[in-house]
């Protein structure tokens, strides 16, 4: 008899060959996909080429996403970007995708059906954990890692200890999963869930579309945790169906698994909530906004919230409407399918209507990188992930986190307001 | 595995953003990102800065992206240590690999000031305020990573395993 383990414990054992770990527990174990970019590829292939083989371990098993600079904003960009597709090709790399083909490496890759059920990913970007939707154990690497896992497709790790977090309700009015993982950030802080694995199970759980479990996921890392990770159900076995063919497995967490906290959470009760810069925890919900903060920019997209369900409410709220007078509004769909999506249900054209700018996927505004950097004391409101010092561009701009429907709202208003001021409902109302 | 040098203090959450700001990430030459080591956090950082100095941050050093640029450009700027009082996972085994020494603890960042002297002695976790005159005791390092440090890094870790199984 074997002790009980979380669901990270499960994924973890089964993947190191054993059939119990305990957190703090040190393992190597096999990975079932290795992504990198544009960014963090390139010191992956400078320290891949100091190990002196001549083979990745599976290259079917590696994913290569130029997303960050690209279309390249640079001759230096370029460059990387070069050495990557060089890379790929030499070994033969079969999830490389080349602009054109591509989308922000988070929204790509289970588009593309690369991530299912009880997969172990790890990949060198930070927001790697976004895969925790599907029941995957999903985690954020460097690139050192990212090169010693393509020679032998074996990463080490830390066993997690693991929170807990039971979901009850159901979402009401404009009330979003970013709405849900913001809260939860402003309630644990930054390093809340330091070292350690978000589980979410609970009956919650049903009112969220994956798109908002997408997006909880993805945040984990700005709560410090390791990976967060969602109890498989009917929509996910859904969603897979729709995308992939490759075999799953399904590990649930044991009634009795120890956790190092448990929180309940009621997410009828959450409103919708802005982060204030320069940390993911500096949260306050939309009612407790009381001074108008204006902004210069809007920018709806990313890995966190440029998927179609974000478009298709940033759209509602733009549709009929005008960006205020010298507003930048910036609109990013994540993936090349999402765009053209988007485009056949009139979105693109509402977008452009209202006064915005559609780009094709890329990084780029998220990270401060190209199109859409902040000059010095400018205000933006973002779906984006972070709002650290100098995130957008110049050390002295600010930007505020928000779900696309706050976005949309403030891009109208000229300042961070709700769809409420627009005298819009939410949905179920 | 013991460094000695000048200690050079910030706050909490220190995010990769300000080690390292994504405008300068079109490069991965270690040379070029030590100059822009924590520019916007303090300008003058890569003037202050010394071989073997010793950097020292409140907890959650190192949050945010899982750019291996950060470590890089700290290591390449002369940096012999980091101490904190706790670092973001992903910044944690990124220095492991690379072979940037990091030790967690909380007493000895209270009882360090900028410009003290400091003393780490990272096998038996003992960190010493020389300025002071005080001793602080960290956790030691896992015997785990201590095999990567010692090996120089992951890759060469790698290397050594690899060749045992061929």
């Amino acid at each position: 008899m074997t002790k009980p383990m979380t669901m990270s414990q499960k994924i973890l054992a089964y993947h190191a060959g054993k059939e119990y770990v305990e957190p703090g527990d040190l393992i190597f174990a096999n990975v079932d996909l290795v992504l990198g970019n544009d960014v963090t590829t390139p010191v992956a292939i400078k320290e891949f080429e100091k190990i002196g083989i001549d083979r990745v371990f599976d290259k079917d098993k590696i994913a290569i996403v130029p997303d960050h600079f690209t279309p390249n904003k640079d001759i230096k960009s370029a460059q990387q970007c070069k050495m990557v597709r060089e890379f790929a090709k030499k070994y033969e790399i079969t999830n490389y995708f080349e602009v054109g083909e591509m989308g922000i490496e988070h929204a790509l890759l289970p588009e593309k059906g690369l991530v299912v059920p009880g997969d172990l990913v790890i990949g060198a970007d930070s927001h790697t954990c976004t895969y925790g939707a599907l029941g995957a154990f999903s985690t954020g690497i460097g690139s050192t890692d990212m090169a010693c896992a393509m020679a032998t497709g074996k990463c080490w790790f830390k066993v997690p200890e693991a929170i807990k977090f039971i979901l009850y309700g159901k979402k009401t009015g404009w009330t979003s999963g970013k709405d849900i993982i913001l809260h939860i950030i402003g309630m644990i802080g930054v390093d809340g869930a330091l070292y350690k694995s978000m589980e979410y199970t609970g009956e919650g759980l049903k009112s969220l579309s994956m798109d908002d479990r997408f997006t909880i996921a993805n945040m984990a890392i700005e709560a410090g945790a390791k990976n967060g990770i969602f109890e498989v159900d009917e929509k996910t076995i859904e969603y897979v169906k729709q995308h992939s063919t490759k075999p799953y497995k399904i590990f649930k967490a044991d009634e009795d698994a120890e956790y190092s906290q448990v929180f309940e959470i009621d997410i009828s009760k959450i409103r919708p909530t802005v982060a204030f810069p320069h940390l993911p925890e500096n949260t306050k919900t939309i009612d407790e906004i009381t001074e108008k903060i204006y902004i210069d920019q809007v920018v709806i997209g990313s890995c966190t919230n440029g998927r179609i369900e974000d478009l298709r409410i940033a759209a509602k709220i733009l549709k009929g409407r005008k960006v205020k007078k010298g507003l930048r509004c910036i609109i990013f769909p994540t993936t090349q399918n999402i765009y053209k999506q988007a485009l056949k249900e009139g979105l693109i054209e509402i977008f452009i209507d209202a006064g915005c700018v559609v780009s094709t996927p890329t990084c780029g505004p998220c990270l401060g990188g190209h199109m859409g950097i902040l000059a010095d004391g400018e205000k933006a409101l973002a779906t984006t992930n972070r709002n650290f010092v100098g995130r957008m561009g110049h050390p002295n701009s600010e930007v505020y986190l928000s779900s696309p429907a706050i976005a949309a709202a403030s891009a109208v208003l000229g300042y961070i307001g709700s769809p409420e001021e627009l005298g819009m409902k939410g949905d179920d109302e | 595995m013991i460094f000695k040098g000048k200690a050079h203090k910030y706050y909490d959450n220190i995010d990769t953003d300000v080690i390292i700001p994504a405008r300068y990430l079109n490069t991965s030459d270690p040379n070029e990102l030590a100059k822009h080591c924590l520019e916007d956090l303090d300008k003058e950082f890569v003037n202050k800065v010394q071989k073997g100095d010793i950097l020292v941050a409140g907890k959650n050093f190192g949050c945010g992206s899982s750019r291996e640029h950060a470590p890089i450009a700290i290591k390449a700027c002369g940096v012999s240590c980091v101490v904190a009082k706790s670092f973001a996972r992903i910044f944690y085994r990124n220095a492991i690999n690379i072979g940037l020494p990091i030790v967690e603890c909380e007493e000895a960042v209270d009882g360090i000031e900028a410009g003290d002297e400091v003393e780490v002695d990272l096998v038996n976790g003992i960190i010493k305020n020389l300025t002071k005159g005080k001793e602080f005791k960290a956790k030691p390092f896992p015997e785990f990573m201590q095999n990567i440090m010692k090996a120089g890094g992951l890759i060469e870790f790698v290397k050594g395993e690899l060749k045992k199984d061929a």
